[in-house]
């Protein structure tokens, strides 16, 4: 497997305006002869599309829910971060490079995370041309807040609504394409699998959600901006749809995978409340910036919080960590909020669970500025727990949140299949092994507005449009082997539905691969998956038939893809001998319970290869050199 | 609690509904609504039997995917929420509840509870937006905007494109839909060039989808889930009557 990361040469600063002057170009008058087919309209892909068809490529977009503007890029909260250095704190492109190299554990490129670092301003600068109703102040500027991991306040935001805006305005720009005609939109249309041809990424083959129909769509190049796969532990913050079948599938026709294992465990969600729970909602990493976490001192204590004299509390990330205190990095929050829990200072009937306390902030700022930061926070709260925030502490526990890991790309987004480039939660490349609050929408808009636009130009200046049709042998191929899988779903006819299948599987997930690895526990789990994979072949029940729309069928699909996905996670797991971000491997810790990093074994990129059905996938590895960063002992303290 | 359910079945768009009745037993006051129908669901599929199909995706009350009127009510009986929002504390043990897909000609319905609204998409398409490309922007903070604005113009762009205003709506009006977009643009400084054109390409293409007239009930604020209010609506009112007076026709027809 090549795993050349095309990185330019040069100095970090001048790599990408280098590599922009030197990438090749597609003449204006050419580009409508190319066409590129775009999976997801989430943030990385609605953005991407639209700039694609602004340029005058001919762009065809699929998402599977019924219209572009709800893929769950829409949920993101608190907020975006750009190094525009707008409150004169000490912001500079190269300080947020270093916090993302950083806060990432030192498991990112340098080279990508640079550009990333370098668009961030343009993104903010964009958004508020389409008019992204940014917070504002009074006199009409920009408002800004801080976010974990930073000690700069460089995130903007539309209240907590950040995601959706900015997902709207991915969206009207798409939407004014498609009314142009210039973008053909498939909505309600799942990817089923990718055709190559000669080597090349030719076209998908898509299932019809409603008429059931299965069609083939060939193009010069396919973009993956199909989200994360966080749905593996089936209870996440995803939305219920999320599924990581088209990276899936992707992997199995040839793409490296890379890091799966690096997995977010978001601190601030509201805990599990029973069996029937389908999904966990988050609370915004925002709330951390006037919100207090803290458990009892005293162990099991059954008082309620307000009975609770403050030096009977323990405000553990500020005693841990001085100086980033409520604000320390979404991992070390997440391990924290498990390891009082674990000690039994953990709140709640479950004792899983710690308080998000708002009383000082609330006499501080005001109950009525709380409410500005806030309110449709607390009102979602409220709405789901039937408790007042403005009056009770928050219950929060961690939740799967955010996937690091993803199909490997180059420096030009490109996967190790020529012509198959993959942008956002998708690819694997800028956040390492823990992303910081407020860079996923970063870095879904960064790449799908400055940086794919410019670099698939590159690809496709160096093939000949419209080679590959539909009638190649290929597409009748692939879309026989989707036809039978489909086929083969039926005809179980066995007891179980599809979703017991993901619950089981992902209770075995968040048991063994979840806040806290062992090699035991990973053992294990690769010894049930298997099994549990035997079974649902053997007794799954799906109900209806492949013509209709079908949900059951949907699920089935996505079900089957976690629970070969699931194993290659605890595989990755259980290799990378080291704790790093998200990934904390209990045999690898110091003596206060810290991560403990092992540079000199795992300082690369794993990639993972599909050696074929039933064999054991390969791993290689992509060194990553620290040119311009010291590597060092990740501290907050 | 012991629900009795009464829930619309049908089969596909072209074929006729009706509704069906269930009984569920062993629902908790903690689950969702739509936690409720999934438990419902897995209760069919282990009998054989054919789950209700309904559409969700976020199950946080943002991507507006959820639907379903509610004995009656879009998104059910509380304020501000939508339907995967909704808790089952808000209903007691033997309730009747009656579930039915958004009920309106221009979202015909596609399979059980869920309906095509993509018309809202083709009225977006037709000028819910800025007309910039990506790049040669101005840097963000030379278009100063007055907090007070902003904040208006946010509270109009909170809509989540949900349809609940157009089933609530004895008309079928996506008047509040349609009004959110175009109060945002010509609230901020950025939608001033196509203020004009935009009421107009929207409102022509909301008409043109078979949405009803507004005729001032307010039911669409009502059960609005983001609570958009019906000011916005009175904007669109002026802002397509400036335009269709003062010249946003002639930009219209230059096209």
């Amino acid at each position: 497997m090549d795993l050349d990361a095309k990185i330019p040469s040069g100095p970090l600063a001048e790599k990408w305006n280098r590599h922009k002057f030197e990438m090749k170009l597609v003449s204006p008058a050419n580009k409508r002869r190319y066409r590129i087919i775009v999976v997801g309209t989430g943030l990385a892909g609605s953005s991407a599309a639209a700039s694609l068809a602004e340029l005058g490529y001919q762009v065809e977009a699929f998402c599977y829910q019924d219209s572009p503007r709800r893929a769950h890029s829409i949920a993101a909260q608190g907020g975006i971060n750009a190094s525009k250095n707008y409150p004169a704190d000490g912001d500079s492109i190269f300080r947020l490079f270093y916090d993302t190299i950083k806060g990432g554990d030192f498991r990112s490129r340098e080279a990508n995370v640079y550009r990333l670092a370098e668009v961030s301003g343009s993104i903010i600068d964009q958004a508020v041309a389409q008019g992204v109703p940014f917070a504002r102040e009074y006199g009409g500027s920009l408002a800004n807040r801080s976010f974990g991991g930073a000690q700069v306040s460089r995130t903007f935001y539309a209240r907590g609504q950040t995601g959706q805006q900015l997902l709207l305005g991915a969206y009207s720009a798409l939407s004014r394409q498609i009314g142009q005609g210039s973008v053909r939109m498939h909505a309600r249309k799942e990817m089923l699998d990718l055709v190559l041809v000669d080597g090349r990424a030719a076209g998908i083959i898509v299932r019809d959600l409603v008429t059931g129909r299965i069609s083939r769509h060939a193009a010069d190049a396919v973009v993956l901006a199909t989200g994360g796969y966080g749905n593996t532990f089936f209870l996440s913050t995803n939305a219920a749809g999320c599924n990581v079948t088209a990276a899936f599938r992707a992997y199995k026709r040839g793409a490296g995978f890379a890091n799966p294992c690096f997995t977010q465990i978001h601190p601030t969600c509201i805990p599990v409340s029973g069996d029937h729970q389908s999904k966990l909602t988050l609370m915004s990493e925002s709330l951390r910036n006037d919100g207090r976490v803290w458990v009892p001192r005293k162990q099991g204590d059954q008082r309620a919080p307000h009975e609770i004299p403050p030096e009977e509390r323990d405000y553990y990330l500020e005693r841990k960590y001085p100086a980033f205190g409520n604000l320390a990095p979404r991992d070390i929050a997440s391990r924290s909020a498990k390891e009082v829990c674990d000690a039994g200072y953990g709140i709640g009937q479950s004792g899983l669970g710690v308080y998000l306390d708002f009383a000082d902030a609330i006499q501080r700022l005001g109950e009525k500025t709380v409410r500005e930061r806030y309110g449709n926070l607390f009102h979602m709260y409220q709405k789901i727990t039937d408790e007042n925030p403005y009056q009770i502490p928050m219950r929060i526990y961690p939740a799967v949140h955010y996937t690091m890991g993803g199909l490997w790309v180059d420096y030009n987004l490109q996967s190790t299949i020529p012509g198959l480039h993959v942008i956002g939660e998708a690819n694997f490349s800028d956040h390492g092994a823990n992303r910081l609050g407020a860079s996923a929408l970063m870095q879904g808009l960064a790449d799908g507005y400055f940086v794919l636009p410019g670099t698939i130009g590159h690809y496709l200046a160096g093939i000949t449009p419209g080679q590959v049709t539909t009638e190649h042998p290929e597409f009748g191929d692939v879309e026989k082997q989707v036809r039978d899988k489909i086929g083969k779903f039926f005809s179980s006819n066995g007891s179980r539905s599809p979703t017991s299948f993901h619950k089981e599987l992902g209770k075995i997930m968040w048991d063994h691969c979840g806040m806290a690895r062992t090699k035991a526990g990973l053992e294990e789990a690769l010894r049930k998956i298997p099994e549990l994979r035997d079974e649902f072949w053997k007794n799954l029940r799906v109900t209806g038939n492949g013509e209709e729309l079908n949900q059951q069928l949907e699920k089935a699909g996505r079900v089957a893809d976690f629970l070969e996905f699931g194993e290659l996670m605890c595989r990755d797991a259980l290799i990378r001998e080291e704790s790093c971000g998200g990934h904390f491997r209990e045999e690898h810790q110091t003596e206060d319970g810290e991560a403990r990093r092992n540079d000199a074994a795992f300082s690369h990129v794993a990639v993972w290869e599909h050696k074929g059905k039933e064999k054991v996938p390969q791993r290689h590895q992509e060194e990553l050199k620290f040119e311009n960063v010291k590597v060092a002992i990740r501290s907050y303290k | 609690m012991k629900l009795r359910l009464k829930i619309w079945r049908q089969k596909s768009q072209d074929s006729d509904g009706a509704f069906e009745n269930y009984e569920l037993d062993g629902v908790s006051s903690g689950m969702s609504f739509l936690e409720m129908l999934d438990f419902l669901n897995e209760r069919l599929v282990s009998e054989g039997r054919e789950p209700v199909a309904f559409d969700h995706d976020c199950r946080e009350g943002i991507c507006g995917a959820c639907s379903l009127m509610i004995n009656g009510a879009a998104h059910g009986p509380q304020q501000e929420v939508t339907t995967c929002q909704l808790h089952m504390r808000a209903f007691r043990d033997g309730d009747e509840i009656c579930i039915e897909p958004w009920r309106s000609a221009a979202f015909p319905v596609l399979k059980d509870l869920i309906t095509d609204r993509s018309a809202l998409d083709r009225v977006m398409q037709a000028g819910g937006f800025v007309s910039v490309s990506t790049g040669g922007v101005p840097d963000a903070n030379t278009i100063p905007v007055s907090k007070n604005l902003a904040d208006l113009a946010m509270d109009a762009a909170a809509c989540i494109g949900c349809g609940a205003c157009v089933a609530a709506c004895k008309n079928s009006s996506a008047m509040l839909f349609v009004s959110a977009k175009v109060s945002q643009l010509s609230l901020l400084p950025q939608g001033q060039p196509e203020r004009g054109r935009r009421a107009l390409r929207m409102v022509g293409q909301m008409d043109k989808e078979g949405f009803g007239h507004c005729t001032n009930t307010s039911a669409c604020e009502a059960a609005c889930p983001k609570h958009i209010s019906v000011s916005h609506i009175a904007r669109l009112n002026r802002e397509y009557l400036k335009a269709s007076l003062c010249g946003g026709e002639e930009e219209l027809l230059s096209d």
